[in-house]
C-alpha cells in the first residue's frame, strides 16, 4: 500500500457528508479554495491502524456530468488519479436518489466504498435496509454509519484500507429483471448493465477508443460519456462517431440507471414509508403560502436581534477593554521611554484600527451561530423557496435576501453569508449590492449630521438613509442584471432536505472556521490598512504633521475638492473625513471632531459649535444631506473590502466593487445635491 | 396538461419534459425522468411549487413546473 492513502469523500448535497468528514478530522482541517474557483476544498489528515490517510471532502453533487463547477471539479479530481479510494456517502433515508451518483461512481472504475449514512433515521422510521443484498447488487462494500452518533467510523476506514487493491468482486451475479442476449455476459462483471442496444454501442466505442487513445484507463466509462454526449470528453477524445451517434443516448442511459435503482430499492428496502411525517407537517406550516413569509420574517427578526442586541452588548465590553487599553498603553509605553510617534502609531493606528474590528467579533460569532443553525436544520433552502418571487423581480435568487438583510447590521458578515448562494453569478451580484445596505457603523454619521442640520426631523432623515440604501441596492441589482443580459433565466431549482436537529459539532466547526477566517484574513489586511491610514493622516513630507490639516491626507483632500464640489462636498476637511472613513465608517465622526477641533462632538454644545463652523464655510442643510448620502454609498470600509477580496478571490472584482460604489455614490449625491439646491 | 395545472396533494405521471437542455439534464439527474411519479405538495401564488419525486422534495420555479407534462392525478 502507498505511504499515504488518498480518500475522497463524495455524495449528494445534504447527505451528511461534511458531518461524517468532520467526525474523522475534527477541527483539524485545512480549508482552501479549489484552484481558480471559490468552491471550498477541505482536507484533513488521519492516522488509523499505523497508516496515514489524507481525506478530501469533495463538493456535494447530484451527478458526475459536466454542467456545474462542482461536478467538473469532483470528476477531474477522481480521474486525475489523486484519489485512491472513493467513499460515497449515501443518505439511507433517501436511497433512491442517492444511488444515482453511486452508479456513476462505480462506472468510473475506481475503488468505491459506500458509507450508508443516517441509519439512525431509517430505524426511527421503522424502515429496514437489507445490507447484505445491497452490496451484492452493487458489487461494492456497504458500511452502515451514523455521522452524528459517530458510529461505524472505524469499520468504514477499515473497509477503505482493504478495498484499495480490489476490483469489483466477479463471483456475484448481479440480478437484473431484464436479461438480454448480449454477446458479453456483463451481468457477471458489472452491476450496471444497459440494454443490448446501448451495450453494443458501448462495445463499439470502446474498440475505437482503445485503438486511438491507448492511454485511457477506463474505456467503458469514456464510452458511456461519449454516448451521453458529454462535451468535455468528446472534445478531449474526438472520434469518428458519425456512424454510431445516430441519436443522443443520454436520456436512455439515465432512465436505465433509474430503472436499475428501482430494482435495488424493491429488493433492499423493507417497510418503505411514503410520508416522512415530521418534515411534511413542519413544511405544511413553514412553507405555507400565507404564513410562511411572516414566520420567516419573524425568524430573521430574532436572528437580527440576537446578532445586534446581544452582540452589541458583548461588544460594549470589548469597547471598554479597548478604552482601557488605549489609556493604559500610552502610559506604559511612555514609562518604557517610547517617543510620541510610537505611542501614536500603537494607540491611534493599531488599537483604533484592529481593535475596532475586534469589536465586531461578537456580532459575527452570534450571526454565524444562528445561520449555521438555520442551515444545518434544513430551513435555509425553504427561505429560497419563500423569497423566490420577490427577489426574482430584481434578478436575484431567493437566498440573496439573507445577506441583504444582514447588510443592515454589518457588511462583513453579510458578504460572508453570500457563501450560502450556490450560483457564482448570484453570489457576486449579491456581494456587489450588499454594501449599499446601511450598516450600523454608518448610523453615528446620520445621528450627528441630522441632529446638527435637521433637529426636528432627525429620525426621519436618518431613516431615509436606510430607504435610499435599499432603493439604490435594488436599482443597481436590476441594472447589473440587465447589463449582464444573462440568458439563464433565474429559475428556482432546489432540494428541500429533511428537517433535522442541528449537529453541535458541525455548527461549532463551521462557526470557528468563520471566526478564524475573519480574524486572520481580515485582521492582517486591516492591520496594514490602519497603519497606512495613520501614516497619511499624521504625516507630510517633512515628517510628522503638526495637525491633520498639514498631513498627506489633507493634501489629497485638497486635490479632491474640485471632484467633490458638484456634489456639495467640495471642502478639504470633508474629503479628509471621507478618506478616514475608509478605515471604518464611524471614524468619519471622530475625524470631524479632530478636523474641526470640536472635542465633545456628540454633546449639544459640540453640535452647536460645529454647525456654526460648517455654516461659516457655506455648508448648509442640503450639503449635510448630500454628505450623509455619500457616506451611505461610497467605498465600503477596509474590513468590507478585505472580505470582498477574500470571498471573490479576485482583485479585479474587489476593485470593480469599490469603483462601482464610488461611481454610484458620486452620481446619486450629485443628483441629490443639485436637485436639493434647486428647490431649497 | 403540465404540472402547473395539477391539484395539490395528487400524484401525477410524468409523460414528457420540455425544458432548456441544461435544466432538463439537472432534473433528470435529480430523478425526474419520463414515467416517474411526482406528487404536487405545495404551490405559491407566483407558481413556484414543491413536488415530491423519488422521496425527495424539490422546490421549482414556475418556468420549470410548466415544462413538466403529466397525466393521471390520483390520490
Amino acid at each position: 500500500m502507498k505511504a499515504v492513502l488518498n480518500v475522497g469523500f463524495i455524495g449528494n448535497p445534504n447527505c451528511g457528508k461534511t458531518t461524517l468528514f468532520n467526525a474523522y478530522t475534527g477541527a483539524k482541517l485545512k480549508v482552501a479554495n479549489w484552484p481558480g474557483v471559490t468552491v471550498e476544498k477541505k482536507e484533513g489528515a488521519l492516522r488509523f491502524h499505523n497508516h496515514d490517510y489524507k481525506l478530501v471532502d469533495l463538493p456535494g453533487i447530484y451527478s458526475l456530468t459536466s454542467y456545474s463547477m462542482e461536478e467538473i471539479l469532483s470528476r477531474q479530481y477522481i480521474l486525475d488519479d489523486e484519489v485512491d479510494v472513493i467513499v460515497d456517502v449515501v443518505d439511507a433515508s433517501n436511497l433512491e436518489r442517492n444511488l444515482y451518483l453511486t452508479l456513476q461512481l462505480i462506472e468510473l472504475g475506481k475503488p468505491v466504498v459506500l458509507a450508508l449514512n443516517m441509519m439512525d433515521i431509517i430505524q426511527e422510521r421503522g424502515m429496514e435496509i437489507d445490507i447484505h443484498r445491497l452490496p451484492e447488487m452493487l458489487g461494492i462494500p456497504v458500511i452502515p454509519v451514523s455521522a452524528r452518533k459517530k458510529a461505524g467510523l472505524e469499520i468504514l476506514m477499515h473497509a477503505v484500507a482493504h478495498h484499495i487493491d480490489q476490483q469489483i468482486d466477479d463471483n456475484i451475479q448481479h440480478h437484473h429483471q431484464v436479461n438480454g442476449n448480449h454477446r458479453h455476459d456483463h451481468h457477471s462483471e458489472l452491476p450496471m448493465v444497459y440494454s443490448d442496444e446501448i451495450e453494443d454501442k458501448i462495445d463499439d466505442l470502446q474498440e475505437q477508443l482503445q485503438s486511438r487513445y491507448p492511454q485511457i484507463k477506463n474505456y467503458r466509462w469514456h464510452a458511456i460519456k461519449i454516448l451521453e454526449n458529454d462535451k468535455e470528453i468528446i472534445d478531449k477524445y474526438p472520434l469518428d462517431t458519425a456512424s454510431n451517434m445516430d441519436q443522443n443516448y443520454e436520456k436512455e442511459i439515465i432512465n436505465q440507471k433509474y430503472n436499475f435503482i428501482e430494482e435495488i430499492i424493491d429488493e433492499v428496502l423493507v417497510h418503505r414509508q411514503e410520508t416522512e411525517a415530521f418534515t411534511e407537517r413542519t413544511d405544511h406550516l413553514l412553507t405555507h403560502p400565507i404564513f410562511g413569509l411572516p414566520i420567516f420574517l419573524g425568524i430573521m427578526a430574532l436572528v437580527f436581534m440576537l446578532t445586534f442586541n446581544v452582540g452589541d452588548y458583548i461588544a460594549g465590553g470589548f469597547e471598554h477593554l479597548l478604552d482601557w487599553l488605549s489609556q493604559l498603553v500610552p502610559a506604559v509605553l511612555a514609562g518604557l521611554g517610547a517617543n510620541d510617534l510610537i505611542i501614536s502609531l500603537v494607540v491611534d493606528g493599531v488599537i483604533a484600527g484592529v481593535g475596532g474590528i475586534l469589536t465586531f467579533l461578537p456580532n459575527i460569532f452570534i450571526l454565524f451561530l444562528a445561520l449555521a443553525f438555520l442551515e444545518d436544520s434544513g430551513y435555509m433552502s425553504r427561505v429560497a423557496y419563500l423569497m423566490d418571487g420577490i427577489m426574482g423581480k430584481i434578478g436575484l435568487s431567493g437566498r440573496a435576501f439573507i445577506p441583504m438583510l444582514l447588510g443592515f447590521g454589518c457588511s462583513v458578515p453579510a458578504i460572508m453569508a453570500a457563501r450560502t448562494l450556490e450560483n457564482m453569478k448570484d453570489r457576486l451580484r449579491t456581494i456587489l449590492i450588499v454594501p449599499f445596505m446601511s450598516c450600523s457603523a454608518r448610523l453615528p454619521i446620520y445621528v450627528l449630521f441630522s441632529k446638527m442640520f435637521f433637529p426636528e426631523y432627525a429620525i426621519i432623515v436618518a431613516f431615509s438613509m436606510y430607504i435610499i440604501g435599499l432603493l439604490v441596492a435594488i436599482v443597481v441589482a436590476i441594472i447589473i442584471g440587465k447589463l449582464e443580459r444573462s440568458k439563464e433565466k433565474n429559475c428556482l431549482l432546489i432540494e428541500l432536505p429533511e428537517y433535522k436537529v442541528p449537529n453541535a459539532r458541525s455548527i461549532a466547526i463551521y462557526v470557528m472556521e468563520k471566526v478564524k477566517d475573519y480574524l486572520t484574513k481580515a485582521g492582517t489586511t486591516i492591520f496594514a490598512a490602519s497603519i497606512i491610514l495613520w501614516v497619511i493622516l499624521n504625516f507630510n513630507f517633512s515628517g510628522m504633521a503638526e495637525s491633520m490639516a498639514d498631513s498627506f491626507a489633507a493634501g489629497v483632500g485638497r486635490l479632491l475638492v474640485p471632484v467633490l464640489a458638484p456634489t456639495g462636498l467640495g471642502y478639504w476637511q470633508i474629503a479628509v473625513a471621507l478618506i478616514s472613513g475608509i478605515a471604518a465608517k464611524e471614524v468619519v465622526v471622530s475625524s470631524c471632531s479632530v478636523l474641526f477641533g470640536v472635542s465633545n462632538i456628540n454633546s449639544a454644545a459640540g453640535i452647536g459649535t460645529m454647525s456654526v463652523l460648517l455654516g461659516n464655510m457655506g455648508f448648509g442643510a442640503v450639503n449635510a444631506f448630500a454628505f450623509m448620502v455619500f457616506c451611505l454609498l461610497y467605498i465600503p470600509c477596509a474590513a468590507t473590502i478585505a472580505t470582498i477580496k477574500k470571498e471573490t478571490n479576485s482583485w479585479k472584482w474587489t476593485l470593480y466593487a469599490v469603483g462601482l460604489q464610488l461611481a454610484v455614490a458620486w452620481i446619486v449625491t450629485l443628483v441629490v445635491y443639485q436637485v436639493g439646491s434647486a428647490f431649497l | 396538461m403540465t404540472l402547473a395545472d395539477g391539484n395539490l396533494g395528487l400524484n401525477y405521471n410524468v409523460t414528457s419534459i420540455v425544458l432548456e437542455k441544461n435544466i432538463e439534464r439537472r432534473m433528470k439527474a435529480l430523478g425526474l425522468t419520463e414515467g416517474t411519479t411526482v406528487r404536487l405538495v405545495s404551490r405559491k401564488a407566483n407558481g413556484t411549487s414543491i413536488l415530491k419525486v423519488r422521496g425527495t422534495r424539490l422546490a421549482l420555479g414556475k418556468e420549470i413546473v410548466t415544462g413538466i407534462h403529466v397525466d393521471g392525478g390520483t390520490v
